[in-house]
């Protein structure tokens, strides 16, 4: 699998998780140039996430909403803060009114993804940080449905490799 | 213990933040340990020890029961679980995204 670390910290209300692909930088920055391929993982197949705005470019706010089974619209965005191209770029990732304007009573998380080249490819580093502990209850409550068919979506993808 | 779950998320970060507090807390999961042989084990007053307790209490992390003139606190461990439990639903959040990346990833090789 290509997941192979994951670290908690309770106290900093942190997850950092480490994955490797069979696939170069500069193959993997481009799936997150990409709106179009990015929304093919951003989201569980049940709840397909469609990307509005998105540049990666520091300054910039991408936009994007995810659509139930049911046909609900749940809405996010990145405030984009940081680009180093095929590196690292930082950004804020919010929750969105349904017409994608920041919802600013929902919590915020910083996030900071790394990439470095290994010798089979690709080394990602995820690194998300909520304020506080409220904060990332919510998240979770929020997050609920889509944690659960996550892993299910998970189990598919390793069946399909084979 | 009442409150929102919010509050209750924030009760158990708060009490987990500590150093001292986290010794006390893996004493106390490991058995039942009376106020007074715990403050034993640290380099501060009785009461400052009391007060750590105190604060583990409240989130629910420990339960107290006097026996005698002794108070003596032991570990809940569901609570503990709960904090790595939010967590966990975070990871499988992330497991779920990476398997997908890497199926995209690799479906054009």
């Amino acid at each position: 699998m290509p997941v192979t670390d994951i670290a908690k910290d309770v106290e900093n209300h942190t997850l950092t998780i480490t994955a490797e692909f069979a696939a170069p930088v500069a193959r993997v920055w481009a799936l997150y140039e990409d709106p179009r391929q990015l929304e093919q993982v951003w989201g569980p197949p049940e709840y397909p996430a469609t990307f509005v705005d998105h540049e990666l470019r520091a300054g910039t706010r991408t936009t994007y909403y995810m659509t139930s089974p049911e046909g609900e619209k749940f809405a996010g965005y990145w405030d984009v803060t940081g680009v180093e191209p095929t590196e690292r770029f930082t950004f804020r990732d919010g929750f969105a009114h349904e017409d994608l304007t920041p919802n600013p009573e929902l919590p915020v998380s910083d996030c900071v993804y790394d990439f470095s080249a290994t010798e089979g490819g690709t080394r990602a580093v995820y690194t998300t940080t909520y304020a506080s502990a409220e904060a990332l209850q919510q998240v979770l409550d929020m997050g609920m449905e889509e944690g659960a068919r996550s892993a299910i979506g998970q189990i598919d993808a390793f069946l399909a490799r084979g | 213990m009442t409150g929102s779950s919010e509050d209750r998320a924030d009760a158990l970060f708060h009490a987990l933040a500590d150093r001292t507090r986290r010794d006390i807390l893996r004493r106390v999961l490991a058995g039942e340990h009376s106020v007074t042989t715990l403050a034993a084990g640290y380099d501060m007053s009785f009461a400052a020890v009391q007060k750590h307790v105190a604060v583990l209490e409240r989130a629910g992390l420990l339960t107290k029961r006097r026996h005698g003139r002794e108070q003596l606190a032991s570990g809940d461990v569901e609570a503990v679980r709960s904090v790595a439990s939010m967590l966990d639903e975070l990871e499988a959040v992330w497991r779920g995204r990476i398997a997908r990346i890497d199926l995209l990833l690799t479906e054009e090789t």
